[in-house]
């Protein structure tokens, strides 16, 4: 009733290649990113924010980088974690050596850098393909974990081995970072960094450059013959993809852990974020979202519903259950709908457009 | 394997051990501060080789899944651990370890039945990383069953392999070399699976079942081979390839979590001996093993220690480069 096209008449190239063709779909991501902006504030506790919001929106991040690369162009890639560090590592040399330049423009440059080392390890994918590829980014993941625990120029010579993000503000008293950040200005910073960098990167994949990586996914060798650089495609997914990650890894060490050491992007991140887009949907930005909300809601809700239900449990037990609710609820998940919460919610679409008269 | 190629590996594996021990002499030379003995090479080198037949055994478990059915199961890992803790948690009970390995063995069984059942039927025509998803599935929930029912301590597992060293050639180096029994029994029980699975595959019906399964799916089950019975055994197989190395490697570093992660140490001798063949893994273990030994020694030297944790991987991955289909994969051909 509410959800219908009919009527809306397209006259010009540009109407029909919007990013959101349907005005109700225009109107429904202002009005969540609206919500999301001005009224979750008010409602929103320090324990929200920086729990579930917080992480939510820097897995989104990440989700989108990882679904560029894999779901995208089709290069299976077990280094997130690897470049996630990166992208930490380098804001936190670049900020303690640079602090007068502004914090995002760090963060961007530290993508940058993320990018390049993505470039780097992204070119065994020229040659070898699929499991091949996806064991050899663990050498990434690896190696780079690895630097970063080994050499201590990494953390300013920290006995620990442990970076903490300095104080910086985004402008004037606006603090994102350090002690004086407070969870509210971290939310809305990554919020309206997020849905931008989110907005570039739909963009981005129904370019020429996306539509290249689409087809390199498709077929690489079919995308070849019909004049599509396979080199340029992968390395450029390799690229952008750890530009995003990079980024996200920043964002991760910066705002949401505040202090952190190479160890916390170990391979588990990297499969945290692989599952994430899994389950929220191969090819899909509208899937990175629904997938990382999935995978930082449902651990915190397997934690808490034990007391929620009035059971006592010791924490070894909870932690155990976590895991094999976790798994169970992955296969599950795989066989009821192998392609994720995004295409749920295209079939939803389908129903909502000839609700409630469906005949 | 023809007999060049037979000569090509007789002359070139000690010729290439020989070729990097010179090297390293070499390099005495330049820095004085590097230490390089023959006697020492060898010891380490040996000691890598054995624990190399560790990675092959739990990169046999992927080989044979991944060969029958074109799942690359991620779950090998956490069933080696599984199996151990299975069997730990029976010898806990006061079973002998010959009943308990038999009842680990029948555990396993039913494993491998229920996961075809319960996963891999319903998931059947689904692409490649779907299955892997799902594997990655079973890794978690057979990780949070093993430990919600034996517990997560660290166990130690001991089935009364000897654990001291020997000493040989010492009239050959200076102070011999030192090699530990119980990494020499775990090798020789590793080549006599290797042994067994071989004429598994090749003599019995069901290993040629399976090698026409893995040859064409829809060709085998054109001329009447059961393919989810197959599926059965060799997730069967797996799970008791699962068994001996979590015994193994059990034995060796106590029963406890890390146990699973040994999978992803499997994967580099995966890639490097081609993932769909059975002495790829052992040979692809035996150069990760010894490889990684050997640089942890000699290079760890000059780049830093801990060198072991990527090594691996770099060593499989500029081979990759190289030969990308491993050293005894398939050749890969694709066709638009």
């Amino acid at each position: 009733m509410f959800y219908r096209e009919a009527g809306q008449f397209k006259s010009t190239y540009a109407k029909d290649q919007a990013i959101f063709p349907i005005k109700q779909d225009k109107l429904g991501v202002l009005a969540i990113f609206l919500f999301a902006l001005l009224v979750v504030p008010f409602f929103a506790s320090t324990y929200w924010l920086n729990s579930i919001l917080v992480p939510f929106l820097v897995f989104a991040m990440a989700a989108i980088g990882l679904n560029i690369l894999t779901g995208y162009c089709g290069q299976v890639s077990l280094g997130t974690g690897g470049f996630m560090a990166c992208g930490a590592f380098f804001t936190f040399k670049l900020t303690t050596a640079f602090p007068e330049i502004n914090i995002v423009l760090i963060i961007l440059m530290a993508g940058f850098g993320t990018a390049l080392v993505g470039i780097a390890f992204g070119l065994p994918s020229l040659r070898i393909k699929g499991f091949y590829l996806a064991i050899a980014t663990l050498a990434a993941q690896f190696f780079l974990i690895w630097m970063f625990t080994q050499n201590p120029w990494w953390t300013n010579y920290n006995p620990a081995g442990v970076i903490t993000a300095p104080p910086r503000a985004l402008f004037g008293d606006f603090y994102i970072t350090g002690a004086l950040a407070t969870p509210l200005n971290k939310y809305l910073f990554l919020l309206c960094f997020v849905a931008v960098m989110a907005l570039v990167a739909k963009n981005l994949v129904r370019s020429a450059v996306g539509r290249a990586w689409m087809a390199v996914r498709d077929m690489d060798i079919a995308a070849e013959i019909i004049g599509i650089r396979p080199m340029f495609a992968k390395l450029s997914a390799f690229a952008i993809s750890s530009f995003y990650i990079g980024i996200a890894g920043a964002l991760w060490a910066f705002m949401y852990t505040a202090s952190v050491e190479a160890l916390a992007f170990e391979v588990t991140r990297s499969f945290q974020v692989l599952f994430m887009i899994i389950i929220g949907g191969l090819g899909s930005i509208l899937g990175s979202f629904l997938g990382a909300a999935f995978i930082v809601l449902l651990p915190i809700l397997l934690s808490n519903a034990p007391a929620l239900l009035g059971i006592r449990m010791s924490t070894d037990m909870i932690a155990h259950l976590e895991f094999m609710i976790f798994g169970a609820l992955i296969i599950l998940f795989l066989i009821l709908e192998p392609h994720g919460l995004a295409r749920l919610w295209q079939l939803a679409k389908e129903k909502l457009r000839r609700w409630p008269f469906p005949y | 394997m023809n007999t060049r190629m037979l000569t090509g590996w007789g002359f070139g594996v000690p010729g290439t051990i020989i070729l990097i021990g010179l090297i390293f002499q070499l390099v005495t030379q330049v820095d004085s501060t590097f230490y390089f003995a023959w006697g020492y090479y060898f010891e380490i080198l040996i000691a890598g080789l054995l624990q190399g037949v560790m990675y092959s055994l739990v990169a046999l478990g992927f080989v044979l899944i991944f060969k029958a059915s074109g799942v690359f199961n991620f779950a090998q890992g956490s069933m080696v651990l599984f199996a151990a803790l299975t069997m730990v948690g029976l010898m806990e009970w006061g079973l002998h370890w010959a009943l308990a390995f038999a009842a680990t063995g029948a555990v396993m069984v039913l494993l491998a039945i229920s996961i075809e059942r319960v996963v891999l039927r319903p998931l059947v025509n689904q692409p490649h990383i779907i299955l892997f998803m799902a594997t990655i599935g079973i890794f978690y929930l057979l990780d949070g069953i093993g430990q919600t029912m034996w517990g997560s301590e660290l166990k130690s597992l001991d089935i009364g392999i000897p654990r001291n060293s020997v000493e040989i050639l010492e009239n050959v180096f200076e102070g011999g070399i030192l090699i530990n029994r119980y990494d020499l029994v775990v090798a020789a029980i590793g080549a006599v699976m290797v042994a067994v699975l071989a004429v598994f595959f090749h003599k019995t019906r069901i290993g040629r079942a399976l090698r026409a399964v893995a040859d064409d799916h829809q060709a085998a089950l054109s001329v009447g081979i059961p393919l989810k019975s197959i599926w059965v055994v060799v997730w069967t197989v797996a799970g008791l390839v699962a068994l001996v190395a979590g015994i193994a490697w059990g034995g060796k570093l106590g029963v406890q979590f890390t146990l699973a992660l040994i999978a992803l140490k499997a994967l580099p001798v995966l890639i490097l001996g081609g993932l769909t063949s059975i002495p790829g893994a052992i040979v692809g273990g035996l150069i990760i093993g010894a490889g990684e030994q050997v640089s942890e020694i000699f290079l760890g030297h000059f780049i830093g220690s801990a060198i072991q944790s990527w090594f691996a991987y770099v060593l499989a991955m500029v081979f990759l480069l190289i030969r990308p289909e491993g050293l005894f994969g398939e050749k890969i051909i694709e066709r638009v």
